[in-house]
C-alpha cells in the first residue's frame, strides 16, 4: 500500500490516539519529572462552628508568585521515581547494608509500598494468565462438543462473569464470601472452622483475588478459543482420527498447534490487563493485604483531598515500562511474523 | 469435529459434559443469586445475620408484607429516573461502537495491507498506549476539558472512549483483515478501482463477522466503563454505571444498595438479547479474525 | 462559647431571617452552578437553592461522590465551571491552597447581615465558607446488652474494652465491638480520632514536619489494636456500610460510627424492632484519662468560587442562603444535624450533640493534613494485622508522608 493511501486510511484512528493518549502520556512523563513549588506557609487562626484554633495555612499570594515564575514546578529529574513511595533506592540500599539475611532484607523491601504492590501485581499476572488460558481452552472444548441446541444459552451463561458490571459484581461477591455470607459460611462449615475468614488472612485474600481474576477473565479466553475451534479443518481431524489418534492426541497434536496464534493474542491482552489489576482490589476492600500498581495510582489520585499528580504520573510511567518488559517476548515473535509476512 | 465426536469414549463425554455443567454453575451462580436477591430488601440480600434470609426473605416479609418486592426496581427506574441514565448509556454505547469501528476498520485495513516497517511500529505503539492506566489519563483530561469548556458533555466522553478503545480495536481488526485474502482487493484494483473503492465494494461485504466481534468488545468497554464516565460527565448526562455507583451511598450516608442491584439486573437484560442475537456472528467473526493473529 | 450556648444565641437572630424568607430569592440575574457530594442533606439544600432559577437566573447542580476529584480542576479556569462548591472541613483545604474560593465578608454584609457567627468559617480573619450542618463519629451502644452484663454506658475507651470483655465473657457475642477500620481513609480517620483523644499533635508547631512517632502515637495505636481484638476478624474491610449492617443484624453491642448514619440505623428498615429500641446514641468516649473525646467534629458548608464574576458570586451566595433557610431545615429535620435555630434535635442527633458539647476538636484544617491522613490510611494495616510493631508502623507513616509532602512542596 502506498504511503499516501496508508496515511489517509490511518489518519482518523491515529489522530484520536494522538490527541487523547499520546499527548497525555507525554504530559504525564513531563509531570513525573517535576515537583510542586515550595509552599509558603504562614501561621493563622481558623474559626468555625466549633470554635477557633491556631493553624498553619498556605500563603497563596507568595506561592502564586513562585508558580507564575515557573509554571511546571521545580525540576526534580528522576527524584520522584526513586523516592520512598516509588522505587525507594535509598531505602533499599539501607536495607541491603543493614540486614543480615535474605529473609530480613526481603521483609524490609516488602514493607515499601511499591514493592508490596509489585509482588502482588506480578503474582496475579503470572498465576491468572496461564490459568485463564487453560480454563478457557477446556471450556471451549467442552462447549464445542455440546449438542447444537444447548450451545447458545451455554455461551451466554459463560460470558456472564465478563459482562456484569464489575462495580456491582464484586460488591455482591464481596458479601457472598463474607463469613456470614453464603460462600463464606459454607466454607466455614466445610472446614469446620468458625474463625475461617477469606477477608482477614492475607493468604486467603490473595487466593480469593486470584480465583476471582480467573473467573472473570476466563470468558474472554473461552470465546476466542471457541471461535478458533470452529476453524480447525475437519479433514485434518478426520485424518488424525483415521490414523488412530485418541481424542486427547487429537487435541494435543492438531487443535493446540492450530490455535497457537490465538494463545499469543490472549496472552498479550491478558498479561497487560492482569498487570493493571485494580477493580477486584477495590471491590473486595482487599487493600490491607494486597495492593497493585494501579491501586497505588488510584490511591494517589482519588479518595483523598489532595491529588498527588506527580506521584501518580511516576507510577503510571513505571506501569507502562512494566507492561513493555512483560510483552517483550510476545512482541519479538510478532516482529518476526511481520518480517516474514513482508517477504 | 462432528465426525470425531461420535467416536470418543463415554467416559470422556461424561467428563467433558460434567466440566461444562460445573463451569456453567460457577459462571452463573452469582448472577442468579443476584437476580433472586433483587426482589428482596437489603437486610435480606445483604444479611449479616444469616445468609438463608436471602432465600426465605424474612425481613422482606416484615418490611413489605410479602416474600418478594419490586421496591428495588421501582426505586431505581421511577424514583431515581434510571431511564435517563439508560438513555444516555444507549447514546454513548451506540456512538462509541459505530465510531470505533469506522476508525478501526480503516486503520486496521491499512495496517494489514501495508508492508512497511512503520505499520509494525504503529501496532507496537498502540500496545503501549493501551498499557496506560485509564485513571491517570482521565485525571489529565480534567483541567484542559474545563478550560476549553467541553467537560460534562456526552460527545467528549464518546471521543475519549473511542480513543481509549482504538488500540484494542486496531489490533483485532488488523488481524482479521490479514485473514481476508489479498487477492480480493488487489484484483479489484487491477480492474480499475481505487484503494478506497476496493475497500468499499470488496472488503466491506466480507468483513461483518470480524467487525461485529470487535464491536462486542467495544460495546462491553463503553457499557461497563466507570473510570471515564464517572469523572467526565455532568449529572444530567450521567450514564448507567456512575448512576449505579451513586446508589451505593457514602461514608456518611447509607445508600440504596437494592436500587443498584435491581439496576444491574436490568442493565444485563439488553446484553442477553444482544448476545443471543449476535452469537453466530461473534463466533464466525472471531474465527475469521484472530486465528491467524 | 460552647456549642449549645451558641445555638441558643443564634435562635433569636434566626427568627428575623426566618420571617424575611422570600419566594423569588431576590436575584435579578446570574449563573449558579453547584458542585457537591451526593447525599440527602446536601441535595436538600441544593434543590432548595435551585428554586431561585428564573428567566435570567440559571441553576445547575452536580451532586456526585467524585466531587473532590473534580473541584480543583473545575474551579481553576476563568470562569469556573462551578460557582459554588459544597465542601467539608477537609475538602476545603485544596481550594484554599490553590486560592480558588473568595472571601465572603462583603456578601454576608450585603445579603445576610443576620447570619450567625456559628455558621461562618473564618480563616485568617476572612469568612471563607458558610457551614450549615455538623457531623461527628460517636458511640452507639445496645442498652439491653449492657444491662445484661450489668454495666453503665461507657464514657471512656477503657470502659468500652471492659464492657466488650464482659459481653464476650458471658458468651453473648464473640465480637461485640465494631468501627470503620477499612484500610485507607477510614483507618486513617480512626487514628486521627484516637491520636487527638490522646492529646497528640500531628506536626511540629508551625511547620509541616511530621511528629507522630512518639509515645502518644504508640498509645493511640495500642488502643486501636486492643479494640480490634473485640472486632470481627474482617475489620480491615469494614466501612460505614458494613458496620451499619453489623449493627442492624444485632451482631455487635458497641460501635463507633458516623452520627449521620444515626437516623438510618434507628429507622424501621434493616433491623428488628427490639434492636432499634435498644440502640442508644451517645457522645464519643475519651481515652487515657484525656478530657476531650477521641473523635473529630466535621462541618459541611458552601464556598463561592474566586474565578467568577461578582454578579454570579452574589447570585450564588443568595441562592445558597435561600437553600439553607428555616423552612428547608424544618422540612429536612431528620436528614442531618443542622447548624440552625430552626433545627429540632431528634434522637438521631443525640450522639453528635453530646460529642460536640464535650469539647471535641474539629478535624484539623491544615494544608498538609490530607497527605498525613492518606499515609496513615495505607501504612497502618500491617500493624493492625499484627505483622509489624507500632514504632515501625509510625515510622512508615512518617516516611510515606514525608515523600508526598516533599513532592507537594511542603517539605524540603
Amino acid at each position: 500500500m502506498p504511503h499516501k493511501t496508508f496515511f489517509w486510511f490511518m489518519l482518523p484512528s491515529a489522530l484520536a490516539m494522538f490527541l487523547f493518549i499520546f499527548l497525555p502520556i507525554i504530559s504525564v512523563v513531563v509531570q513525573s519529572l517535576y515537583i510542586e513549588h515550595e509552599q509558603v506557609l504562614i501561621e493563622t487562626e481558623n474559626c468555625g462552628p466549633f470554635g477557633c484554633v491556631p493553624v498553619v495555612a498556605v500563603d497563596t499570594e507568595a506561592t502564586q508568585a513562585l508558580r507564575d515564575a515557573e509554571p511546571l514546578g521545580r525540576f526534580n529529574g528522576l527524584g520522584t521515581y526513586t523516592d520512598r513511595n516509588h522505587l525507594a533506592f535509598a531505602e533499599i540500599g539501607a536495607a541491603w547494608t543493614g540486614t543480615e539475611s535474605w529473609g530480613e532484607f526481603l521483609g524490609q523491601v516488602y514493607n515499601l509500598p511499591f514493592y508490596k504492590a509489585l509482588s502482588f501485581t506480578l503474582t496475579f499476572t503470572f498465576v491468572v494468565t496461564p490459568l485463564v488460558i487453560v480454563l478457557g481452552l477446556f471450556i471451549a472444548l467442552g462447549v464445542n462438543s455440546l449438542p447444537r441446541l444447548l450451545k447458545g444459552p451455554t455461551i451466554f451463561v459463560s460470558l456472564l462473569p465478563m459482562i456484569v458490571t464489575p462495580l456491582v459484581g464484586s460488591l455482591i461477591l464481596f458479601w457472598m464470601i463474607d463469613s456470614e455470607g453464603i460462600l463464606g459460611a459454607t466454607l466455614q462449615r466445610v472446614f469446620d472452622d468458625n474463625a475461617l475468614s477469606l477477608k482477614a488472612s492475607p493468604t486467603l485474600t490473595w487466593i480469593m483475588l486470584l480465583v476471582y481474576g480467573v473467573w472473570s477473565s476466563a470468558p474472554f479466553a473461552f470465546i476466542v478459543f471457541y471461535a478458533g475451534l470452529q476453524t480447525v479443518p475437519e479433514d485434518t481431524m478426520e485424518a488424525a482420527t483415521i490414523d488412530g489418534a485418541s481424542r486427547w492426541q487429537r487435541v494435543r497434536y492438531v487443535v493446540i498447534p492450530y490455535m497457537a496464534p490465538l494463545v499469543v493474542f490472549i496472552t498479550l491482552i491478558q498479561l497487560m490487563d492482569n498487570f493493571r489489576v485494580f477493580e477486584p482490589i477495590v471491590g473486595f476492600s482487599a487493600q490491607a493485604s494486597a495492593t497493585s500498581l494501579s491501586w497505588i495510582i488510584f490511591n494517589d489520585l482519588r479518595g483523598q483531598d489532595v491529588q498527588l499528580f506527580g506521584s501518580a504520573a511516576a507510577t503510571s510511567v513505571l506501569t507502562i515500562l512494566g507492561v513493555a518488559v512483560l510483552l517483550c517476548p510476545v512482541l519479538i515473535r510478532t516482529w518476526r511474523d511481520f518480517n516474514r509476512k513482508r517477504v | 469435529m462432528a465426525a470425531a465426536a461420535h467416536r470418543r469414549s463415554t467416559g470422556l463425554a461424561v467428563l467433558s459434559t460434567g466440566f461444562v455443567i460445573f463451569w456453567v454453575i460457577i459462571a452463573s451462580f452469582p448472577f442468579l443469586w443476584t437476580l433472586w436477591g433483587s426482589f428482596k430488601v437489603q437486610a435480606d440480600f445483604f444479611s449479616r445475620a444469616d445468609w438463608t434470609n436471602a432465600l426465605t426473605g424474612a425481613r422482606t416479609i416484615v418490611e413489605t408484607g410479602g416474600p418478594f418486592t419490586l421496591n428495588g426496581y421501582g426505586g431505581a427506574w421511577i424514583q431515581e429516573e434510571f431511564w435517563r441514565a439508560a438513555l444516555n448509556t444507549f447514546i454513548v454505547v451506540f456512538s462509541v461502537v459505530v465510531i470505533s469501528l469506522t476508525l478501526g476498520t480503516l486503520g486496521g485495513y491499512a495496517l494489514a495491507r501495508s508492508g512497511f516497517r512503520y505499520a509494525f511500529w504503529i501496532l507496537m505503539l498502540a500496545l503501549v498506549f493501551r498499557a496506560m492506566p485509564h485513571i491517570t489519563l482521565v485525571s489529565g483530561y480534567l483541567l484542559p476539558f474545563f478550560e476549553w469548556n467541553i467537560w460534562g458533555y456526552l460527545p467528549t466522553s464518546i471521543i475519549v472512549l473511542v480513543a481509549i478503545n482504538q488500540p484494542f480495536t486496531l489490533w483485532m481488526l488488523h488481524s482479521f483483515f490479514l485473514n481476508i485474502p489479498k487477492d480480493l482487493d488487489e484484483s479489484a484494483m487491477v480492474d480499475g478501482c481505487t484503494r478506497f473503492q476496493a475497500f468499499r465494494h470488496v472488503i466491506i461485504p466480507v468483513m461483518w463477522p470480524g467487525v461485529i466481534t470487535t464491536g462486542l468488545f467495544s460495546f462491553l468497554l463503553a457499557y461497563n466503563d466507570f473510570a471515564v464516565t464517572a469523572v467526565l460527565l455532568s449529572q444530567e448526562n450521567q450514564t448507567m454505571v456512575p448512576k449505579i455507583a451513586s446508589f451505593l451511598g457514602s461514608t456518611f450516608e447509607e445508600g440504596n444498595v437494592m436500587f443498584a442491584v435491581a439496576a444491574v439486573i436490568s442493565a444485563t437484560a439488553p446484553l442477553f438479547v444482544l448476545i443471543l442475537f449476535f452469537q453466530r456472528q461473534i463466533v464466525s467473526g472471531l474465527t475469521a479474525g484472530a486465528v491467524k493473529g | 462559647m460552647t456549642f449549645p450556648t451558641r445555638l441558643a444565641a443564634l435562635s433569636a437572630a434566626a427568627i428575623l431571617t426566618g420571617t424575611t424568607a422570600i419566594a423569588d430569592c431576590g436575584i435579578s440575574q446570574g449563573r449558579i452552578s453547584i458542585l457537591s457530594n451526593d447525599f440527602g442533606a446536601l441535595n436538600a439544600v441544593s434543590n432548595a437553592a435551585a428554586e431561585c432559577a428564573s428567566d435570567s437566573v440559571t441553576v445547575e447542580i452536580n451532586a456526585t461522590t467524585e466531587h473532590r476529584d473534580l473541584q480543583v480542576a473545575a474551579m481553576t479556569p476563568t470562569p469556573a465551571e462551578y460557582t459554588v462548591a459544597v465542601v467539608a472541613n477537609s475538602s476545603i483545604v485544596p481550594l484554599m491552597n490553590e486560592n480558588l474560593i473568595r472571601p465572603l465578608d462583603d456578601l454576608i454584609a450585603e445579603y445576610a447581615p443576620d447570619l450567625p457567627t456559628l455558621n461562618q468559617v473564618t480563616i485568617d480573619g476572612k469568612v471563607m465558607a458558610i457551614a450549615f450542618m455538623a457531623n461527628a463519629q460517636h458511640l452507639y451502644y445496645r442498652a439491653d446488652i449492657l444491662e445484661q452484663v450489668g454495666l453503665e454506658p461507657p464514657t471512656t475507651y477503657e470502659e468500652v474494652l471492659a464492657a466488650a470483655e464482659a459481653i464476650r465473657d458471658q458468651g453473648i457475642m464473640d465480637f461485640p465491638f465494631v468501627t470503620n477500620t477499612e484500610t485507607g481513609w477510614n483507618l486513617g480517620q480512626e487514628f486521627v480520632n484516637m491520636y487527638l483523644g490522646h492529646g497528640g499533635q500531628f506536626f511540629e508547631p508551625g511547620s509541616a514536619v511530621p511528629a507522630i512517632n512518639n509515645e502518644t502515637g504508640i498509645a493511640a495505636l495500642e488502643m486501636m489494636k486492643a479494640l480490634s481484638d473485640y472486632a470481627d476478624p474482617d475489620f480491615l474491610t469494614f466501612a460505614s456500610n458494613e458496620t451499619q449492617a453489623e449493627w442492624e443484624a444485632g451482631n455487635v453491642a458497641l460501635a463507633f460510627m458516623w452520627g449521620s448514619r444515626g437516623s438510618q440505623i434507628i429507622d424501621d428498615e434493616g433491623a428488628a424492632p427490639e434492636i432499634v429500641a435498644a440502640t442508644m446514641l451517645t457522645g464519643a468516649p475519651t481515652v487515657a484519662g484525656g478530657a476531650t473525646p477521641a473523635s473529630t467534629l466535621w462541618w459541611d458548608g458552601f464556598t463561592i468560587a474566586a474565578n467568577i464574576s461578582d454578579e454570579d458570586a452574589a447570585a450564588s451566595f443568595q441562592a445558597m442562603i435561600h437553600g439553607m433557610r428555616d423552612e428547608i431545615i424544618t422540612a429536612n429535620n431528620e436528614e442531618a444535624v443542622w447548624l440552625s435555630a430552626a433545627y429540632q434535635p431528634g434522637p438521631a442527633a443525640a450522639g453528635i450533640s453530646a460529642t460536640a458539647t464535650s469539647g471535641t476538636a474539629p478535624y484539623p484544617m491544615i494544608p498538609f493534613m490530607g497527605l498525613m491522613h492518606s499515609a496513615l490510611g495505607s501504612e497502618l494495616s500491617e500493624f493492625m494485622q499484627g505483622e509489624e510493631s507500632a514504632e515501625q508502623a509510625l515510622a512508615d507513616v512518617e516516611a510515606a508522608y514525608s515523600a508526598a509532602a516533599r513532592e507537594q512542596g511542603f517539605l524540603e
